[in-house]
């Protein structure tokens, strides 16, 4: 394994490296070199199974990272490849030619996280939210709370209880009266 | 497998023009008995053949990784088991590893045997369920009538494990929230009896039946070549010959010291991938039996940890996986040094199953297969929009 990352420094000048748990190593590349990173990586170095391609938000940094997983059957090790991309204006190189399914994730960090992936097919078709017209959710700006006090409204002709004083009519009948003359009891 | 007669209309133009009126599209879902939880195929069909299918998604969606941004790390474990119903003790199993990984808590010995016997009960659940899926799909609703009634059997030893049926929030940061339940063994082995007695019926009702071979055989075949392009893991994988199970290939929890081998067979259809999830039924059942035999009876079962209402996990990032019935599953954690996660993000199986894979495999299969080849390829839609 360090033999492997030395290599990896040498000839994509690699970063940060990082080992998480036994056989598990995380990375940071610049974006220009990824492809070709990747597929050294799946030519030469038999990580052959891509897991996934997610985002995370740093906000306070203003940068998206996007996190690579590959795993290597014949040593069972993973490799996590971070790329940094500036967050005024995201946009990342495409790799659907490299795995078949890598064009479904990037569909899907296009509608979350509103990334680029110019050249991505079907990248731009709305996957999970269909008619969606708010900033993508997944950013850390997007207040689930606030677009949901905005978007739905509760149910007109219901009332509601206090929980403490509905309870305490209902288990104590016979006390409604005074209960209901004095509401702090 | 269903083999249509082309002769009439050969497929010249590569092009699907609807309106030449070749052609008519339909869509399959999302209510519709023969799909797998609420998701939508949109079918271009010739006669009864398909020649187009697209996966849509989207019916299901609640934001779980958004929802637990935005909350504590023991506050997400009603969140978790809910993104794959069927089979929810894999993801709370997930969620408390990443975090014991982060903030390296050892857990006791007791607690990973017991981790290790509810994810063996829920993988036998989650087939139990998926076979009468298949059953069904092919036709054979009685086998699914009898499978449900089983796999509520396991979900009553559940209650009495955990108090819940279907989410049981067992497994918690540390370890497990508590130990067996009086009469506990005796009742489980009850139950394994009953299920070998149903897996012995289900092997003559639905892998004998002359219906079910010649419809199952030969459909949808993933060859060994389509394994690394398309990312596919689990039965699917297995039963085209490859031999790759993270249970043994990266044991955690207990499966090092138990018994069993790599279930494989050679050729990866309908049919075949059917059988080797009946195996691997056999095989939970096997190893249920020996947790209980192998497990320490006494000790610890929680290890110590923070305030968990309070609990800030350092910062780092990992990514833990587990053997899932479907195949690997896995949970990749980014913590900021907060009392939240950073970013909770959820590799299920069937996002590459059912988005790149089903289309390619539903080519040229007739209509009536389709709801039999989804089911094969034990596609679960939570896992894809989470």
């Amino acid at each position: 394994m360090e033999n492997f990352i030395e290599k990896l420094k040498k000839l994509f000048s690699v970063t940060n490296v990082v080992h998480t748990k036994e056989k598990q190593v995380f990375l940071t590349v610049e974006a220009e070199k990824l492809p070709l990173l990747l597929t050294h990586l799946r030519d030469y170095e038999n990580f052959t199974h891509f897991a996934f391609l997610t985002a995370v938000d740093w906000k306070e940094e203003e940068k998206f990272q996007l996190t690579y997983m590959l795993h290597n059957y014949n040593s069972n090790s993973d490799i996590g490849i971070r790329v940094f991309l500036d967050r005024q204006a995201p946009e990342m190189v495409s790799i659907h030619h490299l795995w078949k399914q890598v064009s479904t994730y990037q569909r899907e960090l296009y509608e979350m996280f509103g990334i680029q992936f110019p050249g991505s097919p079907e990248v731009e078709e709305p996957m999970i939210l269909e008619g969606w017209q708010e900033i993508p959710p997944m950013r850390r700006e997007f207040d689930t709370k606030k677009y949901s006090e905005e978007t739905y409204f509760p149910r007109s002709g219901r009332t509601t209880h206090d929980p403490k004083k509905h309870m305490k009519k209902k288990l104590y009948p016979e006390w409604n009266p005074i209960l209901n003359e004095n509401e702090d009891v | 497998m269903y083999k249509p007669d082309r002769s009439k209309f050969p497929a010249k133009d590569k092009k699907i023009e609807l309106s030449s009126q070749k052609y008519v599209k339909v869509w399959q879902g999302p209510q519709h008995p023969g799909v797998t939880g609420n998701m939508a195929l949109e079918v271009t069909l010739s006669g009864d053949e398909v020649v187009d299918l697209k996966t849509h998604v989207g019916y299901l969606h609640r934001g779980f990784e958004k929802l637990m941004e935005r909350r504590r790390y023991i506050q997400c474990y009603p969140i978790v088991c809910r993104i794959c119903v069927p089979e929810p003790d894999t993801n709370e199993y997930l969620l408390a590893t990443a975090i014991e990984k982060l903030s390296g808590i050892q857990i006791p010995k007791k607690a990973t045997w017991l981790r290790t016997l509810t994810l063996e009960m829920s993988r036998l659940a989650s087939f139990l369920m998926w076979i009468g899926g298949q059953a069904g799909a092919f036709g054979l609703g009685t086998v699914g009538q009898w499978t449900v009634t089983h796999r509520d059997y396991i979900l009553d030893l559940f209650e009495e494990l955990s108090g819940g049926r279907v989410y049981h929030m067992y497994t918690i940061p540390g370890g497990v929230r508590d130990e067996f339940p009086n009469n506990f063994a005796e009742k489980l082995e009850k139950i394994l009896q009953k299920t070998e007695k149903l897996l012995k019926k289900i092997k003559i009702m639905m892998f004998d039946n002359a219906i079910f071979k010649s419809r199952a055989k030969n459909l949808g075949v993933i060859t060994s070549e389509m394994i690394d392009k398309f990312g596919i893991v689990g039965p699917n994988a297995r039963a085209a010959g490859l031999k790759r199970d993270l249970r043994k290939d990266e044991p955690y929890l207990a499966y090092q010291e138990l018994d069993f081998e790599i279930l494989t067979l050679e050729k990866s259809d309908a049919f075949n991938r059917a059988w080797l999830r009946y195996q691997e039924m056999w095989q939970s059942i096997d190893l249920i039996r020996q947790i209980m035999k192998k497990m320490p009876q006494t000790g610890e079962y929680h290890a110590k940890v923070p305030n968990v209402l309070n609990w800030k996990i350092p910062p780092g990032e990992v990514y833990v996986k587990a053997e899932s019935t479907r195949g690997e599953y896995g949970y990749y954690m980014v913590s900021d040094g907060s009392e939240y996660p950073r970013r909770v993000y959820v590799r299920g199986p069937s996002y590459t199953h059912a988005m790149a894979v089903l289309p390619e495999l539903a080519k040229n299969v007739n209509i009536a297969d389709l709801a039999g080849l989804m089911t094969s390829l034990h596609t679960y839609p939570p896992e894809i929009e989470r």
